[in-house]
C-alpha cells in the first residue's frame, strides 16, 4: 500500500515537472517570437490549430508521429543499459535503403510477402548499424554517443552515393531517387482514416518494448546494468548481451521508421528521407524520460508541432525552422528540469519512514531508473 | 586548369596542401576551444550547433556592416551564450553534460537555420587572405599558398595555449579543476565558475571556426554548410590527447583528408563527392576504434572527464 502510494507520488512528480517544463518552454518560445517581431499568441493558436484543429491536421499529426515513435525507441532502448545513442537518423536512412533493396531483389513477390521482406531488410540494416555502436562501446570502449553520430554521417554519405549513383532510377531527373517500390507494395491506410499503418507499427513497437524493459527478467537485468555496471558485473549479469540486444532492437526500430517512410510516403528512397525524423526522435526519447510507453503521447505531441510548421509558415511568414527553435528550447528546458526532482517536499516519502538517503524513494528510483545514465554523468565505464 | 594539368600528378599534393590549410582552420578553432572546455572536466557536444550559429551570425553581420572582421568578432561573441547556457545547466544537480550538449546541438542548428533563412541569397564580403605564394610562377602554387589570417592566428594560438596551460596560473587552475574538482574546491576555487569560463571560451573559439566556413571557405551560408565539423572536432580532441599542439597536427591531417576530393577532381579522377565528404568522419571513427580501450582511461585525459 505504502509502496503504491510512493509510486503514485513519483509519477505525479514526474508528470508535474514535465508539465511545468513544457509550459516554461512555451513561455520562452513566446519571448523568442516577440523578439523576432511576431505575434506569440497567434502563432501558438495556429500551432494548436495546425496540429490538432481539424480531422485533416489530426491525421497529419498521427502520420508524422509514427516514425517519431520508432526512431525514439532507438535512443530509449540503449538508454536502459546506460548508453546514449543519437545516431537514429543513420539507422532510419539505412532502413529505407534496405526496404528499397528488398523490393529490387524480390520484384515479383506478392504484396504481403513483400511487406515482410521490406520490414525485415530495413530492420536488419538499421539494427546492424546501431549494434555496431554498442559493440564498439563494449569491445573497444569507443564512446557510443560520438560513434553513433559519426556513423550517421557515414550512413548519409553512403545513402546519397547509392541514391545518386549505383541505385539511381535514370528516369528521376530533378531529384535523384532509387527505383520506386511499386504502387502495389505501398503501405495501406488504417481503414476509415488517412493515417497509414505505420502508426500501428509504432504503437505496437512501443508496447512490446515496454513489456521487454519493464516486465521481463531481461529488462530488469539491463536496468541494473544501466544503473550500476559494477554491481551488474559482480552479479555476473551479461552486460554485453544486454547492450547488443537493446542496440540491435533500437536500431531495428529506427530502420522500421525508414521502411514506413519509404513504403507509406515517398514510395522510393531519396534525399527527402533525411528530414531530421531521427533527430526529433532523440528529443521524443528525452522528453519521454526514456520510458517506452511515454514515447507514444510525446511522439504525437512532437508530431503535432512538426505538422503545424507549414501552417505557421504560411500564416505568419515565419521560416520553417521556427518549429526547430521551439523543439530546441523544449529539449534544453526538459533537461534543465531534471534538477527539480526532489524539490517538492509534499511529494516525497512519508516523514515517519526512516530515510537515511535524503532523496528518498525518488532517489532510489533514479539509481535503477531509465535515464539514470543521463543523470549520473557516468557515461563511460 | 591547364597549369594544373601541366603539373601532372604533382597537382594532387599541391592542391592538397592548399586545401589542407583551408579545410583545417575550422577544425583547429573548434578543437582548441573544446580542449579548453574538456580540460575543465566537461564535454560540450553542442559545439556543432555553436559552429553553425557562428557561421550564420558572422555572415549576417558581415553582410549588414560590410566588414567581415566585425562578423568574425560578433560570431565569437554569439558563441559565448550557448557555452554559458551549457555551463549553467550542467552546474545544476542531476543534469548530464552529454545530454545538454545534444540539446544545444539541436537548438543551435534550429536557431541558425531560423536566422539564416534570409541570408541564403545575399553575398557577404569575404575575409581577405595573404598571398604567401607570390614568389611562384605557377598559379597552382599561388592558389595553394593563399592563406587566411585566421589560419595563421590558429597557428599561433595552438602553441600559445599549450604554453599557457603548462606555465600560467590560469592554466594550472583550469587543469586542477579538470583533474580533481575536490582539490580545487579545497583550495577555494569555484569549480562551476572555472568551468563556465572554460565552456564560454570554447564556444567563442568554435563560433569563430564557424565564421571561417561562411566568410572564407566555402564562403557562403546554406543549411548544409557543416558536415559535422563541430562534432568531429570534439572527437579530434580525444585523438589529440587534450594537447593543443596535437590538435594542430590532427586538424591538418583532417584538412588533408577533406581536401583529397577536390584535389583528385583537379587531375580528373572522379570519385563520389558524398563518399569523400564522409572521409573525416570515417577517419575519426577508425582512429577512435584503434586508440580507445575499455580497460584503461586514455593517457592525458582530465580525470573528471567522463567521456573517452
Amino acid at each position: 500500500m505504502k509502496r503504491a502510494l510512493q509510486r503514485a507520488a513519483g509519477s505525479i512528480e514526474t508528470l508535474l515537472i514535465e508539465s511545468i517544463a513544457i509550459a516554461l518552454s512555451l513561455v520562452l518560445f513566446c519571448v523568442f517570437l516577440l523578439f523576432v517581431g511576431s505575434q506569440p499568441l497567434g502563432v501558438l493558436a495556429d500551432m494548436v490549430d495546425g496540429a490538432f484543429g481539424s480531422a485533416f491536421s489530426l491525421q497529419d499529426t498521427l502520420s508524422r508521429s509514427a516514425p517519431l515513435m520508432l526512431t525514439a525507441l532507438c535512443t530509449v532502448l540503449p538508454a536502459r543499459v546506460g548508453l546514449i545513442v543519437i545516431g537514429n537518423e543513420g539507422a532510419l536512412l539505412l532502413g529505407g535503403l534496405g526496404a528499397v533493396m528488398m523490393s529490387q531483389l524480390f520484384g515479383g513477390a506478392p504484396a504481403e510477402m513483400m511487406l515482410l521482406l521490406m520490414v525485415g531488410g530495413g530492420c536488419l540494416l538499421g539494427g546492424a548499424w546501431i549494434l555496431l555502436c554498442g559493440l564498439l562501446r563494449q569491445k573497444r570502449g569507443v564512446n557510443e554517443t560520438i560513434s553513433s553520430l559519426l556513423l550517421y554521417y557515414i550512413a548519409l554519405a553512403v545513402f546519397l552515393w547509392l541514391v545518386e549513383g549505383p541505385m539511381r532510377d535514370p528516369s528521376s531527373l530533378n531529384k535523384p531517387s532509387t527505383y520506386p517500390i511499386g504502387d502495389d507494395n505501398m503501405l495501406a491506410n488504417i481503414p476509415g482514416t488517412d493515417v497509414h499503418f505505420g502508426l500501428i507499427f509504432g504503437v505496437v513497437a512501443c508496447v512490446l518494448c515496454y513489456v521487454l524493459t519493464h516486465r521481463t527478467t531481461f529488462g530488469f537485468g539491463s536496468r541494473v546494468a544501466g544503473g550500476n555496471s559494477r554491481t551488474a558485473l559482480m552479479m555476473g549479469l551479461p552486460i554485453t548481451r544486454y547492450v547488443a540486444v537493446l542496440c540491435l532492437l533500437g536500431g531495428a526500430a529506427a530502420g522500421l521508421a525508414g521502411v514506413v517512410e519509404v513504403a507509406a510516403i515517398h514510395g522510393t528512397a531519396n534525399a527527402s528521407l533525411n528530414a531530421g525524423l531521427g533527430f526529433a526522435g532523440i528529443l521524443v526519447a528525452f522528453v519521454a524520460r526514456q520510458h517506452p510507453l511515454a514515447v507514444i503521447p510525446v511522439a504525437i505531441l512532437i508530431g503535432g508541432i512538426e505538422a503545424s510548421g507549414g501552417l505557421i509558415q504560411r500564416r505568419h511568414d515565419l521560416p520553417d525552422a521556427t518549429v526547430d527553435v521551439f523543439q530546441g528550447i523544449l529539449f534544453v528546458v526538459i533537461l534543465g528540469a531534471e534538477a527539480w526532482f526532489g524539490r517538492f517536499s509534499w511529494l516525497q516519502a512519508a516523514p515517519e519512514e526512516p530515510s537515511a538517503v535524503e532523496p528518498s524513494d525518488e532517489g532510489l528510483e533514479n539509481e535503477t531508473g531509465a535515464a539514470s545514465a543521463t543523470r549520473e554523468g557516468e557515461v563511460s565505464a | 586548369m591547364t597549369a594544373e594539368e601541366s603539373l601532372g600528378l604533382w597537382g594532387v599534393p599541391i592542391a592538397m596542401l592548399g586545401g589542407m590549410i583551408r579545410v583545417s582552420t575550422p577544425y583547429l578553432f573548434v578543437s582548441l576551444g573544446e580542449t579548453i572546455t574538456e580540460k575543465s572536466g566537461r564535454v560540450n557536444l553542442g559545439l556543432e550547433g555553436t559552429l553553425l550559429l557562428g557561421a550564420v551570425v558572422g555572415y549576417g553581420v558581415a553582410y549588414a556592416s560590410g566588414n567581415p572582421w566585425l562578423g568574425v568578432l560578433c560570431a565569437g561573441i554569439s558563441g559565448v551564450f550557448p557555452g554559458l547556457l551549457h555551463a549553467w545547466l550542467c552546474s545544476r544537480p542531476r543534469v548530464n553534460h552529454i545530454a545538454v550538449g545534444i540539446a544545444l546541438m539541436l537548438m543551435g542548428t534550429g536557431l541558425s537555420f531560423f536566422i539564416g533563412k534570409p541570408l541564403i541569397q545575399p553575398e557577404a564580403p569575404q575575409l581577405s587572405s595573404l598571398e604567401l605564394g607570390a614568389f611562384s610562377e605557377s598559379p597552382a602554387v599561388r592558389e595553394a599558398l593563399r592563406v587566411n589570417v585566421l589560419f595563421l592566428l590558429g597557428l599561433v594560438l595552438a602553441p600559445g595555449l599549450h604554453w599557457a596551460l603548462k606555465n600560467t596560473r590560469w592554466g594550472l587552475i583550469l587543469r586542477m579543476v579538470g583533474d580533481s574538482a575536490d582539490a580545487a574546491r579545497a583550495l577555494g576555487y569555484s569549480v562551476n565558475g572555472v568551468r563556465a569560463v572554460a565552456t564560454a571560451v570554447g564556444g567563442f573559439l568554435a563560433a569563430i571556426g564557424g565564421s571561417f566556413l561562411s566568410l572564407y571557405y566555402p564562403g557562403l551560408w546554406n543549411e548544409g554548410l557543416s558536415s559535422g565539423q563541430g562534432l568531429i572536432a570534439v572527437a579530434l580532441v580525444i585523438f589529440a590527447r587534450w594537447n593543443p599542439i596535437y590538435c594542430l597536427y590532427a586538424s591538418l591531417i583532417y584538412g588533408a583528408a577533406g581536401a583529397l576530393g577536390p584535389a583528385l577532381q583537379s587531375v580528373g579522377l572522379e570519385v563520389s563527392h558524398h563518399l569523400l565528404g564522409a572521409a573525416p568522419a570515417a577517419l575519426t571513427l577508425a582512429i577512435m576504434i584503434a586508440t580507445c580501450s575499455k580497460d584503461r582511461a586514455l593517457v592525458g585525459a582530465p580525470r573528471e572527464l567522463s567521456v573517452n
